[in-house]
């Protein structure tokens, strides 16, 4: 197994695993935002669709371990890249210019990687380790959102992430090796939509159940 | 015709040897003829400070046709200056005004020791070649004409990866350091043609590996390197190189 160390180990293999676990994580974010959109049918459809979700049992479990596995390799390998790629030029340039290559969301990317992980901790804080024996998990978010405070907390996040996915969505596609001169421009076109449908879908939500 | 000059400022960075600190220092550049290519404006200032009895300015340069791939320094944190599609020496003064002032900079990577001032070490480049190997050519007699049909957009693509000139701007221009255009362009100008497919996997695989080991960083597609590349030399060969990594580490039999 030593070939999978060497294969994987090396930086275009350490952008692969960043590339599926990212794709992974796009598709998790349309399950996530569709469940989501129940809650503008109001607390009888989100709770609805919070009960089916859970009737899955074991899936469920087998499918959050899944993102979990997932998320450490995305993370762990991200600080990897990054710290390699900080040691990779001790003596920064005294005059840093940008020719036009990069953009807000490749410039960026390490640290809205780090804002993101803070974010899903006191997300799951949140909604998923609370006692929800007592409240529905609508009464829940209701009651989150109800503070202002938390309310810009959320938004703010969904800003981070739709700035995130705007660059990590092409350049997956450019690890897995499909640049095409016919594909790439709607693929870079499809990054910033779906970054865009991310930040505006989720960024709606604390505001829509804030003000009901 | 009548000849335009500019005075210039330059912050230019010295350093006497690979262990030793190195500092920006600052030389005027009077009466500078446009007509100059930035790399005769560095021999006129380095004549003046021989004159001066003080040490010239050691900088990289070879063909000064734009070919070599032997010069290049970082002007104003863009690495052969300002202009697309254009290594230094082919660089003019035309394209500055007077009273400018340039910052000078050797290319920047751990993987790159300054030799002196402005000139780099850069052969861990000859060693991803190196590691890239060889390429299987019959022996024989001549081979007829055509006889390996290939056809002219594949051809074209393969030479547009050979126009690299191994100059290192892509490491110097990317943000993490990374030497993956530069690889990309050889290991797509072989993968394109019949003749580099037999060795294509052990190829993909060595160069990979011996770019890390090198100490390059890794890419994060940040798309600076396809902008400074004097050669203009697309990341569509970055890709290119990603999907025959991917051949070669999960698809072939080469470990």
């Amino acid at each position: 197994m030593d070939w999978v160390i060497r294969t994987l180990g090396t930086a275009v293999g350490k952008k692969l695993l960043m590339a599926v676990t990212g794709l992974s994580f796009c598709g998790f974010l349309g399950a996530h935002l569709a469940g989501n959109l129940t809650l503008y049918g109001g607390a009888d459809a989100f709770n609805s669709y919070a009960a089916h979700l859970h009737s899955l049992g074991p899936l469920l479990t087998v499918a959050e371990l899944g993102l979990l596995a997932l998320f450490v390799v995305h993370v762990v390998t991200g600080l990897v890249l990054f710290l390699q790629n900080l040691k990779a030029r001790p003596q920064r340039y005294a005059v840093d210019r940008s020719a036009g290559g990069r953009t807000l969301g490749s410039r960026t990317m390490p640290y809205t990687g780090a804002l993101i992980f803070l974010f899903i901790i006191y997300h799951l804080m949140n909604f998923h380790f609370v006692d929800k024996s007592h409240a529905t998990i609508f009464a829940i978010v209701a009651g989150t959102f109800a503070n202002p405070v938390q309310m810009a907390l959320y938004i703010t996040a969904m800003v981070v992430v739709a700035v995130h996915v705007s660059h990590g969505f092409w350049s997956l596609f450019q690890t897995l090796g499909a640049n095409h001169p016919k594909y790439m421009p709607a693929i870079k076109i499809l990054g910033l939509l779906f970054a865009l449908v991310v930040g505006v879908g989720f960024g709606f939500i604390p505001i829509y159940v804030g003000m009901l | 015709m009548t000849t335009k000059s500019i005075d210039i400022t330059l912050k230019v960075w010295r350093q006497k040897g690979p262990g030793h600190k190195g500092r920006l220092e600052t030389y005027r550049a009077d009466n500078i003829s446009t007509d100059m290519s930035f790399l005769e404006m560095l021999d006129v200032i380095n004549e003046q400070l021989t004159l001066d009895g003080r040490e010239p300015i050691a900088f990289d340069h070879d063909c000064r046709e734009g070919i070599c791939g032997q010069c290049g320094s970082v002007v104003n944190g863009r690495p052969h200056g300002p202009e697309q599609g254009t290594t230094l020496c082919q660089l003019h003064m035309r394209h500055f005004n007077s009273g400018d002032t340039l910052v000078i900079e050797p290319f920047r990577a751990r993987a790159f020791k300054v030799v002196k001032d402005l000139a780099v070490d850069r052969s861990p480049l000859d060693k991803i070649i190196q590691a890239g190997g060889y390429v299987s050519v019959n022996t024989g007699g001549t081979p007829d004409a055509n006889s390996i049909p290939i056809s002219a957009d594949i051809a074209e693509e393969a030479m547009d990866a050979a126009a690299c000139i191994g100059c290192g701007a892509c490491v110097a221009a990317c943000p993490n350091a990374s030497a993956m255009l530069f690889m990309s362009a050889k290991v797509s100008q072989l993968a394109l043609l019949p003749q580099g497919r037999p060795e294509a996997a052990k190829r993909a695989l060595a160069m990979v590996r011996q770019m890390d080991a090198c100490g390059f960083g890794n890419c994060s597609n940040e798309r600076e390197c396809e902008a400074e590349c004097p050669k203009q030399i697309s990341i569509t060969h970055i890709a290119r190189l990603n999907r025959e990594f991917i051949k070669a580490g999960i698809g072939s039999s080469v470990f």
